[in-house]
């Protein structure tokens, strides 16, 4: 038989849980959450939500730099973190700061590293996230490391690495899915497909009808989720980080959602994508789904909402308040620049600090 | 003759390359309906299509690999990679294959490729987005390396480059792209890649330096002038590799005094290559060590702290002083 047909596991699963209006579809598939981390998580979508509002205002205000939206992608970072322990790792690309704020990085901190101070990129003592890595689709690979490393020591953690769509078209992402598969590391891959790579849409991206697909290349299973259903997302993340801790190897997850603001504060999208489509995802927007669901389940009501926001309002300017403080305390520290380039300060960058110190100097007076 | 922001002045080089040469291609991400996201490539798709002017996948190594097969078959490929901070996903196919096709195929293959790309500080913007790390391209055989300083010499460059037998690199200063606007020429100017250029002239001190740096050694020198009655020549750099070392050595036979300003991290910079070449053609007419005024070597701070790492037109203007009063 010279030419036969090689038989391919050609099927991918597409899971979502809840509607477009938020309504259970398939009470088979709800996952068994418990009502106070329910709770929980709505409160920290809705302070991501009013957080991210009043970054993008700050950032109009000039009062911090240009950063990136997360509008609209909270439940598909959530929805997996909420899966996950504390003592797993996150490996995050630039975009991730529900997934962060969830799992305790500080508003404060965010704020600040967005404020120009690379001290606001310090991690948590505790916290098992790596910083924030702006090269897109370079980070996966750190992330199949960290699972080998852990895997190496014994211990039962897992790694969960989000990237976008215009990452899968990176080397590094498919070297880090290969390795991933050969190696059958406890890594979960998350692909935050939002549609857009700035002005590049999804359907110019790749030829491949799913990203989830790409998976099978590599030996390892694949899953499209609807990203904007917490519910769907958690029920993925979940299944995949069992997998993972039971030494059953990585998964991808391809959580289709949309990136309902600018790519970054720098962009003007009405350049390249029409208001009709950013209308029509904005309906299907995942915090009002969530919102619909805990109320039919009785668990919030219209004015608990009320309260929540509240409390956030006041949570979020409270960390205004004290990364404005930190951010003038900081200003006068430009001789940190030195910090942390190695373990020790060779002599050389210790008479280009020296060199700064009197530069600061020289202008002080001049000033004066 | 209209002036314009060195945008417009590199927006207008494309145009009309573009429009004489149909094997100029321009691709890279978003350089397409998006029109590039400093709007270098504005209007290319609408005037050229989308064959032409290509929005590719997001991948440096594959804009830049591509590049190169399409440059061997006889196109002129100007490719974009959105900021110089992220060519380094491209390094093994500049490094590996663009700079060595020559060579390797014993001249029967040529990659006649411009890679455009924005590097410098000051303009407030992340990680990755700041940096001059031009270093790595000079110090690579094969690869030449062009930074232009304003808006008429980055048109003039960029029309060399695209012609150019041989790939170049060519980053353009962010921090000028829209700080002034200069008189450029509605006809064809072009300015030969290797060539240096005098901009002021003066005897009593040399200072060298390329792109965003110019504008605060131009401001040193005036300050020279007015407050200490000295008179610089000042001399932008322009191409940096392959290096025009006659043109500063002979400036520096004339002044014996020699100040280096850039903002690429100090050791094994482009101003240790100059210095190199001083102590080699005009060792003995100097009459003071060379000072460099130059980034520090460490990562380029985010913006709180760049102002402090980034050479100023009074930091130049204390290291001019400095080697002004070393006596002869």
């Amino acid at each position: 038989m010279p030419r036969e047909v090689i038989d391919l596991p050609y099927q991918m699963d597409y899971l979502s849980i809840l509607d477009e209006d938020g309504q259970l579809m398939d009470e088979d598939l709800e996952p068994a959450i418990p009502e106070d981390r329910l709770l929980q998580l709505h409160r920290t979508m809705v302070l991501v939500r009013r957080f991210d509002e009043r970054m993008l205002q700050l950032q109009r205000q000039g009062r911090i730099g240009t950063f990136a939206p997360v509008r609209g992608q909270e439940a598909a970072q959530m929805g997996i973190v909420a899966a996950l322990r504390d003592s797993d790792w996150m490996v995050p690309s630039f975009r991730e700061q529900a997934a962060a704020i969830w799992r305790g990085q500080s508003l404060e901190s965010i704020l600040v590293a967005n404020g120009g101070f690379y001290q606001g990129n310090a991690m948590a003592e505790g916290t098992r996230n790596l910083p924030v890595a702006v090269p897109v689709g370079t980070q996966p690979l750190h992330a199949v490391g960290l699972s080998y490393a852990i895997r190496y020591r014994g211990d039962d953690d897992v790694v969960v690495t989000f990237f976008g769509d215009g990452a899968t078209s990176q080397g590094d992402f498919h070297e880090a899915m290969n390795f991933a598969g050969v190696w059958k590391t406890p890594t979960i891959f998350v692909c935050q497909n939002n549609q857009w790579a700035i002005s590049v849409p999804r359907t110019r991206q790749t030829a491949s009808k799913t990203l989830a697909q790409k998976a099978l290349a590599y030996g390892i299973p694949g899953l499209q989720v609807d990203g904007n259903d917490i519910l769907a997302v958690y029920v993925a993340g979940e299944e995949a980080a069992e997998r993972a801790r039971s030494g059953e190897g990585p998964t991808m997850i391809e959580c289709v959602t949309y990136r309902l603001a600018v790519h970054t504060t720098a962009d003007d999208p009405s350049r390249y994508r029409d208001e009709e489509e950013v209308e029509e995802w904005r309906r299907r927007e995942p915090l009002s789904r969530f919102q619909t669901y805990l109320k039919q389940k009785d668990l919030l009501s219209d004015g608990d909402i009320e309260a929540v926001e509240d409390e956030v309002k006041k949570e979020i300017q409270d960390a205004v308040d004290r990364a404005e403080k930190r951010m003038d305390e900081l200003a006068g520290e430009e001789l940190s620049m030195f910090d942390h380039i190695y373990a020790e300060v060779p002599p050389y960058l210790r008479e280009q600090r020296d060199e700064l110190a009197r530069e600061l100097q020289a202008k002080e007076g001049n000033d004066a | 003759m209209p002036k314009m922001h060195m945008v417009d002045a590199l927006n207008t080089a494309l145009h009309q390359e573009m429009g004489q040469d149909d094997r100029v291609i321009v691709l890279g991400e978003d350089v397409g309906v998006d029109g590039g996201v400093f709007r270098v490539t504005d209007g290319l798709i609408e005037a050229f299509g989308e064959e032409r002017v290509i929005d590719t996948p997001l991948a440096e190594a594959g804009i830049v690999g591509t590049s190169i097969g399409m440059a061997v078959h006889g196109l002129r490929p100007v490719c974009e990679i959105q900021f110089s901070g992220f060519s380094y996903l491209a390094f093994h196919q500049l490094e590996a294959h663009a700079a060595r096709m020559r060579w390797r195929s014993r001249g029967a293959y040529t990659v006649p490729m411009v890679l455009r790309t924005p590097y410098s500080g000051g303009v407030r913007a992340l990680e990755h987005h700041s940096e001059s790390r031009e270093a790595y391209w000079a110090h690579t055989p094969g690869l030449k390396m062009v930074i232009p300083s304003t808006p008429r010499n980055a048109r003039a460059l960029l029309v060399s480059a695209i012609r150019h037998p041989d790939p170049v690199v060519f980053y353009e200063p962010k921090a000028v792209y829209r700080a002034f606007r200069e008189e450029v020429p509605e006809e064809e100017e072009t300015w030969p890649i290797g060539k240096a250029r005098v901009v002021r002239e003066g005897d009593d001190i040399t200072m060298i330096s390329y792109g965003a740096m110019m504008r605060p050694t131009l401001e040193a020198a005036d300050r020279l002038a007015e407050d200490d009655g000295v008179e610089a020549e000042v001399i932008d750099i322009l191409t940096i590799a392959p290096l025009d070392y006659e043109t500063f050595a002979e400036s520096a036979r004339k002044t014996g005094r020699v100040v280096i300003v850039h903002e690429a991290p100090r050791s094994f910079g482009p101003g240790a290559e100059i210095v190199a070449r001083l102590v080699e053609k005009s060792f003995w007419y100097l009459e003071a060590p060379i000072r460099r005024v130059t980034g520090y070597d460490v990562v380029i701070p985010l913006f709180a702290y760049e102002k402090a790492y980034l050479p100023s037109a009074a930091r130049v203007l204390r290291a001019a002083r400095e080697t002004l009063e070393t006596p002869a």
